[in-house]
């Protein structure tokens, strides 16, 4: 298989994924685009319930004890990405892009910038106005936040450039109660939403999966090279 | 010998990052790439592989560790390697290094990359700068209108390049002169020497502009000469944010500036009353800054056009008030943020003054600490000074400072009264920001602190 950075295979998962087999799966195709044996992925899927903490998420923003998560049924995970506690589950749409940066510098704003860029637009094509709020990081509609992001830059050993892993999390249907419980991303004073509660109805996912992929190949101008689903 | 390991750029905007892992400790043997450890900015976690293949020595940045670009994080013994230079950087001791050495050391250090909306990338201002280019008039290809540095090549080749005006104030710039006393005398004559073009002074001009259009050039700016007496003393990576944010709000903001007089007797008198109590009720020194945060902040409220950003087209009037206050240390001076001044009564923005500059001073900063001001306090006053001229906290709207609190006689009714005075200076956006709403919202903040005293709560 040649290496082509502008090649992207997309990968539609059905069902719900639970949290720690879906990590395994991007270490794994991180290795092997590294070396060559992958194209350049987007993995686009929807969670179990889980809390994950990032590499500077705090124990304290976890507001229940862990045995209230295990009665619940939330998993916890620790995690490499960058960012602190986050919530995953049925009706949010997570995406992991699997790709090189070296065409984008392996600069770690810029990524972000383009990643946020993504789902500004795939919100704009449902009429939702969101956008930044520096300094924080993700998408916001006003003072609330639709989607989180938090990423690993894994270095790829053969392919010499930072390959991405994990990625954002965009609440389109989210049950967004389940952010009640811990303080998201660390920040205490600004709430979550979802393209849910602005449009006042069930959104369905395969369209916001389908204007996501517009936008993605475009922000970071790529070919769609298969569609696995 | 040991070859140490500096922290990574990952990104042209990114200037430090935390050390999260190590995942080798000291006498582990490395192969190249093999990750070394794991570094957090932002949002992202990245993994920093090793460029040499050897044995690691020391482990100079500890896990939690906050480090500048550039900064040592480790040391490794190249195997098969009996000397190495201790690091890359360029020598910097050649003190009349060339125009072109500068311009490749530049070429090097500056990413192409496009940037963000509104921002030029340091390949485009280079270009600008070169060909006199007004970036103003040029019409961008890329995302969102941003102008490439293709843009630029395309303009020039085809030599219709929209000239930028002359801006004779940058030919002979106060500053060039004030650091090179020796050619002060020049001063009153550039503009008559200007035909002679190798006049010393103009030479400098000339660099000092090339200085304020290329923030990341700030380091390649070297001195013509140097005598045995002097010193040279390197840039820290904290000064150099330091001097390229100034560089920027001064580029970008037309700063105006406006000033008001503050009676503040009956503040000085009560706060006098209430000190020592305050003190062991609450542990820490009540001091007049609070005071002068919550005025500003009632008076925010009332005029949202002071906590405002300028954004192209359009204004953001933003609508957390997050009080920058700035601190200053030593070495540096650095501007941590009250989040939600607007809900904190004077006695809880003591403690959140109190608890940002212990932060400060024992380099305890986190990031949320330094991000998302929207306006910002300057205390001078704590230093002496009675009359400043602060420069606006990009990309704020407006700084206030206050200053020292003298008893100066002032006229009431006719009669001499002596009174506790202090002067309140602003700094303020003139794209955002006219006179009269300034001098509102200060007359506000002026009417607010001189009713401050017996009565006023804390809490």
């Amino acid at each position: 298989m040649t290496r082509n950075e502008d090649i992207l295979d997309v990968h539609i998962l059905a069902g719900k994924q639970k949290y720690f087999p879906m990590w395994s799966k991007q270490k794994e195709w991180v290795r092997e685009i590294d070396e060559g044996k992958r194209h350049p992925s987007l993995l686009l899927l929807e969670h179990e319930h889980v809390y994950t903490f990032g590499r500077s998420g705090r124990d304290e923003h976890l507001l229940i004890s862990r045995e209230q998560c295990r009665q619940k049924g939330i998993e916890l995970a620790e995690i490499d990405r960058g960012g602190d506690i986050t919530y995953h589950g049925p009706g949010q749409l997570v995406g992991y892009p699997l790709i090189g940066l070296k065409k984008w510098k392996n600069d770690a704003h810029l990524y972000l910038r383009k990643l946020e860029e993504t789902l500004i637009g795939t919100l704009a094509q449902f009429g939702i106005d969101a956008g930044r709020k520096p300094p924080y990081t993700g998408v916001w509609v006003e003072d609330e936040k639709i989607a989180a992001i938090g990423v690993k830059f894994n270095r790829g050993r053969l392919s010499k450039t930072f390959i991405t892993s994990h990625g954002f999390a965009l609440n389109v249907n989210t049950d967004l109660t389940m952010f009640e419980y811990i303080i998201p991303c660390g920040i205490r004073e600004y709430g979550v939403t979802s393209m849910e509660k602005l449009l006042g109805k069930n959104i369905e996912m395969r369209k916001v999966i389908k204007a996501y992929i517009d936008q993605f190949v475009n922000e970071f101008q790529c070919e769609v090279h298969a569609y696995h689903s | 010998m040991a070859t140490k390991v500096t922290m990574p750029q990952l990104g042209e905007s990114v200037t430090e990052g935390t050390i999260n892992q190590w995942l080798v400790k000291e006498g582990d043997f490395v192969r190249k790439y093999d990750t070394l450890c794991e570094v957090t900015t932002d949002k992202v976690n990245a993994e920093v592989p090793s460029a040499y293949e050897g044995t690691i020595t020391e482990i100079i940045a500890r896990e939690g560790e906050t480090v500048e670009v550039g900064g040592f994080i480790c040391s490794i013994a190249e195997a098969g390697v009996e000397d190495q230079p201790s690091n890359h950087q360029p020598s910097n001791h050649q003190a009349n290094g060339s125009v072109e050495e500068t311009e490749t050391r530049q070429n090097k250090d500056v990413p192409k990359a496009e940037n963000m909306k509104k921002r030029y990338s340091p390949a485009v201002l280079k270009l600008a700068r070169e060909h006199e280019i007004d970036l103003e008039r040029v019409q961008g290809t890329g995302r969102g209108g941003r102008i490439t540095r293709k843009d630029l090549l395309r303009l020039i080749e085809s030599g219709a390049v929209p000239k930028k005006e002359p801006l004779p104030i940058q030919e002979d710039h106060p500053a060039s002169n004030a650091s090179h006393p020796s050619t002060g005398t020049h001063h009153a004559t550039a503009r008559d020497d200007r035909p002679q073009t190798e006049t010393p002074s103009q030479t400098r001009g000339a660099q000092f502009k090339q200085a304020v259009f290329a923030p990341s050039a700030i380091d390649s700016e070297k001195m013509p000469s140097l005598s045995d007496e002097d010193e040279l003393v390197s840039v820290s990576n904290v000064r150099k944010a330091i001097a390229q944010r100034m560089v920027k709000s001064k580029q970008e903001i037309p700063h105006a500036w406006t000033m008001v007089e503050v009676d503040a007797t009956n503040l000085v008198q009560y706060r006098d009353k209430i000190k020592d109590t305050f003190k062991r009720k609450e542990g820490i020194s009540l001091t007049f800054l609070p005071f002068f945060i919550k005025a500003v902040v009632e008076a925010l409220k009332e005029y949202p056009p002071m906590n405002a950003q300028w954004a192209g087209d359009q204004i953001v009037l933003k609508k957390a008030i997050n009080i920058s206050v700035a601190v200053a240390t030593e070495e540096a001076l650095y501007v941590p943020v009250i989040h939600q001044a607007d809900r904190k009564s004077i006695a809880g923005l003591a403690h959140a003054v109190n608890d940002l500059v212990h932060r400060t001073k024992t380099g305890r900063l986190r990031q949320e600490d330094v991000q998302g001001g929207t306006f910002t306090v300057n205390n001078t006053g704590t230093f002496g000074s009675v009359l400043s001229e602060p420069v606006i906290n990009h990309p704020q709207a407006a700084i206030i400072s206050v200053e020292k609190i003298v008893q100066r006689p002032v006229i009431i009714d006719g009669m001499i009264a002596v009174r506790h005075m202090v002067n309140l200076c602003l700094s303020f956006d003139h794209r955002i920001l006219d006179g009269l709403i300034v001098l509102r919202f200060l007359d506000s903040v002026k009417r607010k602190v001189e009713t401050f005293g017996e009565g006023t709560g804390l809490y």
